[in-house]
């Protein structure tokens, strides 16, 4: 039986403006992957709990506030120094392409910028955990 | 460390013991998904069970149960007990997703290494929901949490089943929240061990309170074995001290008489009975390919075009095929 | 008369015209709003058959002020252009207005940072990355007094875009006016304040709702008695529409809202003409051109009729609502950013024929980033277009009598009587906040929008059409906000607080608590403690510890 992909759908930093990690979380539900949502104005430390308690594929972060550079980096950095360096880190927001360039570099993955369809980012998301997970030779 | 994927059973045991939240995480997925590892794991830790204590904690929708686990779970951290909980959410009929949000209604313990918190969904699991349940708790007991909390909305059997299956059964109600008829119907009122009357500052908490007294005086239960009936404000934090101290007490009195033992015992024993009705499902359905066999009796059945199957009489066909093979394999 | 058969008289009936539609062929697209309300082809007289011309649509400046508040309307005073900016230093900021007073804006609107919104200093850890990236960071009255450096504020009025915090921030602002020789009678401005619809849809809030509503009603209090010309609240529905509501929801949470807040302020013992008279409004105007106005006409009507029926208000200045409107930010695309020009051009129209009293055009470039000098002259450039080559502010509300948009604005208001009755059934707006009601029917509609635009029933040019997929599609100069704010940011903030008096700030700071306890109007405590130089952040931690904090409910 094929395995639901479980997701971390949540919003660091101080802006509230939900209504991207909402339908995206709404959409990967519907998709059939179990969201856990993990709210708003969350802080890099906490995201990183949540995500390591819950040993999601992926962790979607929704930036709008222009603190992308503060907040994927810090993300990425707990998440491997609490041994989950195997979580597919991605989101989106307002980003512009450059930084998108230096946050690929240091490991975050694919970030989804205005105008993007929901179709686009669920399927990034099945095909990108399901090469992870064969990679890592689980089902 | 070892890549969480190419960790052998016994390791991941070791770093679980150890604290570890990354390999705990894991080996619940691993409870979550069925994966034989669990099995294997589970051999080699199961004499180191038992030391937490288990709370099952359900009731209807919109009871405020989230908030008072969090609650509970704050003052355990007080008491410096360590804690588990398992929050369990519906899976949608229609998709196969879920959307878990228990989290954030707990936010206040999120970054209490004290506590650590697992979200679930009901379905996606393999072999029920109980059985899962059953096996993170026990990732969570072996992880070294002191109090190990599984709270499951109170809507349907398997819900319930999973609150039961615990030390302890906290039924959580709310006034305004539809007649205790629901509650009695969704079949809450028999596994409570005790009942918490939350959002107790709204009015009809008197009447709540009094139609469960009815209830339980309709069941004649003796006085002395009758579920506590508690109140609280979980928002407010009113009320939680003494809910604390009547679990504490319960736990207490019911390890002195036996009773907890018992309930292990009578828990223990409906688990493996429910591991081997997974299995022997499995096996009929999956190992056994009888699946397609199910997909040729009725083939044509949903474009209309087939011919009319009894379903008894495939049903036994099909058994028989399991039973032949079966016979055939133990031959063999 | 039908050129086809040159026979006059059968063809004019309608049952002809309808025959002669259904048999023309009609393009392969769904004919509804951008709120999924359909449209007819046609709409007649027959369709506003129950309309009154005098009591349901009357004249300007008369009840129910469907056409308009003011008798004169733009041929006395164009709306006011007021074009929302902030960013990096009070310095930065403090310079982009006096660009933009320069270049014929006539009111000031001030955006302020993410920490500033949430009630933290810059230096406070939450704060770090955030600092001068969304809007201007205000720490302290020092903040305030270089933001407003050179800007006589006696003379201009000013917009804040401020909920959580406003009460501190406001006072911020009065003493800055104090200190440059103002009195407070003379002062005119809105503060936003409107913190209902934070918990609705922004969600920037700090403290529980009822503590929330008791510092706003403080506000009106204070602002009724000493701030006479002040709008102290604005109440909003542009981010709820942001948010991805409909135009129905935007516009009767947005009322519902509104009710609330007078209902609260009657609880105080308020009376209603002493305060509604500075209530104002702030709505989106979005893509649809006429659904719109619509909206724009039917919030008018509604208001009238529920603040003079519900609520007894007897001065016409407390049944005319006014409203400020700002362009759909969620209307522009990153893609083929230019014609994000063309967008915000007719939305600005359809504000300007919905009768705005304020508006603020969005720049361009503000899907990939805060807009650039150049973009946000162009969208006041837009503005200025509108009021002196178009024509249109010549005359007053010239689409009133139109068929199809007096049918809509009745539509409109029978929509927004049924969501009211949605909401007293949730036992009011906190209550159906605290269940979630409104963010769970917002994100319905969100998602609602988002699926049906991936399937092609909703177009957005650049995006689902008429796609260009080069690199150079999104190309265009942005504006980029350093870590240098930040830095100096910070550095300021550390002097300040290094040259003020301690213990006259620790005093303030007890005031504050005292007076919270008490209950007594929190106004002057914040104007004390501001004078001292104590900061936001300081002020609300100790609002944070007496009022408590909240969290919002998941809801989907």
């Amino acid at each position: 039986m094929e395995q639901p992909i479980r997701v971390l759908i949540a919003k660091p930093g101080l802006d509230g403006h939900d209504r991207g990690a909402k339908v995206v979380a709404a959409a990967m539900r519907d998709a059939g992957m179990e969201v856990i949502y993990g709210g708003l104005h969350q802080t890099p430390e906490i995201i990183a709990e949540m995500a390591v308690q819950e040993d999601v594929d992926a962790v979607g972060l929704s930036i709008l506030s222009g603190a992308h550079m503060t907040l994927f980096p810090e993300v990425k950095k707990l998440l491997d120094a609490a041994g989950a360096d195997h979580v597919l880190l991605t989101g989106g927001g307002i980003i512009p392409p450059d930084d998108i360039d230096a946050l690929q570099a240091k490991g975050v993955g694919r970030l989804f910028g205005p105008g993007s369809t929901l179709v686009e980012l669920v399927e990034y998301v099945q095909a990108e955990v399901g090469r992870r997970r064969a990679a890592a030779g689980s089902a | 460390m070892t890549a969480l994927d190419k960790t052998k059973e016994a390791e991941l045991v070791a770093r679980v013991k150890a604290g570890e939240e990354v390999a705990c995480a894991r080996m619940m997925t691993w409870a979550e998904r069925g994966d034989p590892r669990f099995a294997v794991a589970y051999d080699a830790f199961h004499a180191d069970l038992g030391r937490a204590r288990r709370l099952g904690i359900t009731g209807p929708p919109g009871a405020g149960k989230s908030t008072l686990v969090e609650r509970l779970a704050l003052h355990w951290r007080g008491l410096d007990r360590t804690v588990g909980i398992v929050a369990v959410d519906p899976t949608s009929p229609f998709t196969g997703g879920a959307l878990l949000g228990d989290r954030v209604r707990m936010g206040e313990l999120s970054l209490d290494k004290g506590v650590f918190i697992r979200s679930m969904a009901t379905r996606g699991v393999f072999g029920g929901l109980a059985r899962a349940t059953d096996d993170i708790a026990d990732v969570l007991d072996l992880n070294g949490r002191d109090m190990v909390v599984v709270e499951t909305v109170g809507v349907g059997q398997s819900e319930v089943d999973v609150a039961k299956s615990s030390d302890l059964t906290l039924v959580v109600l709310h006034p305004g929240g539809g007649d205790t008829i629901q509650a009695m119907k969704a079949g809450l009122m028999e596994v409570a061990d005790i009942y918490v009357v939350n959002k107790a500052d709204r009015p009809g908490v008197d009447r709540l309170v009094q139609q469960l007294t009815d209830i339980l005086d309709v069941r004649d239960i003796p006085l002395q074995d009758r579920p506590p009936i508690l109140t609280t404000v979980a928002t407010e934090g009113t009320g939680i001290v003494e809910l604390a101290g009547q679990i504490d007490a319960s736990l207490a009195e019911r390890e002195a008489d036996g009773r907890l033992a018992g309930r292990r015992g009578e828990n223990l024993r409906r688990r493996i009975r429910r591991i081997v009705d997974g299995r022997l499902r499995q096996d009929v359905w999956e190992l056994a390919g009888l699946s397609e066999r199910l997909d040729q009796g009725t083939a044509g059945l949903e474009s209309g075009t087939g011919a009319s199957v009894s379903a008894y009489g495939l049903a036994e066909e099909i058994l028989s095929d399991y039973r032949e093979r079966r016979h055939g394999e133990t031959q063999a | 008369m039908s050129i086809m058969d040159g026979t006059a008289t059968e063809n004019s009936s309608f049952e002809s015209w309808k025959k002669a539609y259904d048999s023309a062929a009609q393009r392969d697209v769904s004919f509804e709003t951008v709120s999924s309300e359909p449209v007819e082809a046609l709409r007649t007289a027959d369709d506003i058959e129950g309309t009154d011309p005098d009591a349901d649509i009357g004249l300007p400046g008369q009840f129910p002020y469907t056409r308009g508040p003011y008798a004169s309307m733009y041929r006395t005073r164009l709306w006011t252009m007021r074009q929302f900016a902030g960013f990096g230093t009070a310095e930065d900021t403090n310079q982009r207005y006096k660009y933009l007073l320069e270049h014929g804006q006539t009111g000031l609107s001030v955006a302020f940072d993410l920490p500033t919104l949430m009630g933290y200093d810059c230096d406070h850890p939450r704060a770090l990355g955030e600092v001068g990236k969304c809007g201007v960071a205000i720490s302290s009255l020092a903040d305030m007094e270089t933001l407003f450096d050179g800007i006589p504020l006696k003379d201009v009025t000013t917009s804040m875009t401020i909920n959580s915090p406003a009460a501190i921030i406001w006072a911020m602002y009065l003493v800055t006016a104090k200190k440059q020789g103002a009195r407070l009678d003379e002062l005119g401005g809105t503060t936003q304040n409107d913190i209902l619809k934070e918990y609705i849809a922004q969600k920037e809030f700090i403290f529980p709702p009822a503590p929330s509503m008791k510092l706003v009603v403080d506000t009106i209090e204070f602002a009724s008695k000493e701030v006479p010309k002040w709008h102290p609240v604005s109440f909003s529905g542009y981010h709820i529409r942001e948010a991805g509501s409909t135009a129905a929801q935007e516009l009767a949470f947005t009322l519902a809202d509104a009710f609330a807040y007078t209902e609260a302020c009657i609880e105080r013992g308020l009376d209603v003409d002493t305060f509604a008279k500075r209530h104002s409004f702030f709505f989106n105007s979005h893509v649809d051109f006429f659904e719109e106005i619509a909206k724009f006409r039917a919030a008018r009507r509604i208001y009238a009729r529920r603040m003079r029926d519900k609520y007894g208000a007897k001065n016409p200045r407390s049944l005319m609502l006014r409203f400020h409107t700002q362009t759909a930010g969620c209307s522009l695309t990153a893609q083929q950013p230019l014609n994000n020009i063309v967008r915000t051009a007719w939305q600005a129209l359809a504000g300007v024929l919905g009768g705005t009293q304020s508006l603020h055009t969005n720049s361009m470039d503000e899907t990939l980033s805060l807009p650039t000098e150049n973009a946000a002259k162009v969208a006041l450039r837009t503005q200025q277009l509108i009021a002196h080559e178009s024509g249109v502010a010549n005359t007053i509300d010239p689409l009133a009598g139109s068929y199809f948009v007096e049918d809509l604005t009745n539509r409109m208001e029978t929509a927004a009587n049924e969501i009211f009755d949605q909401i007293d059934e949730l036992g009011g707006v906190v209550e159906a906040i605290e269940k979630g009601w409104f963010q769970r029917e917002i994100g319905k509609a969100a998602y609602h929008f988002q699926r049906e635009l991936e399937a092609g029933r909703q177009t957005i040019v650049g995006v689902n059409k008429y796609v260009e997929n080069s690199e150079d599609d999104t190309k265009i100069e942005t504006l980029y906000i350093g870590p240098e704010a930040e830095r100096q940011a910070l550095a300021r903030h550390k002097a300040v607080k290094a040259a003020r008096d301690e213990s006259a700030v620790a005093a303030a700071l007890k005031r504050i608590r005292d007076d919270s306890r008490s209950g007594v109007n929190m106004m002057p405590a914040f104007m004390h403690a501001s004078e001292t130089y104590a900061t936001l952040g300081e002020m609300v931690d100790v609002l944070r510890e007496e009022l408590g904090t909240y969290r919002e409910p998941p809801s989907f």
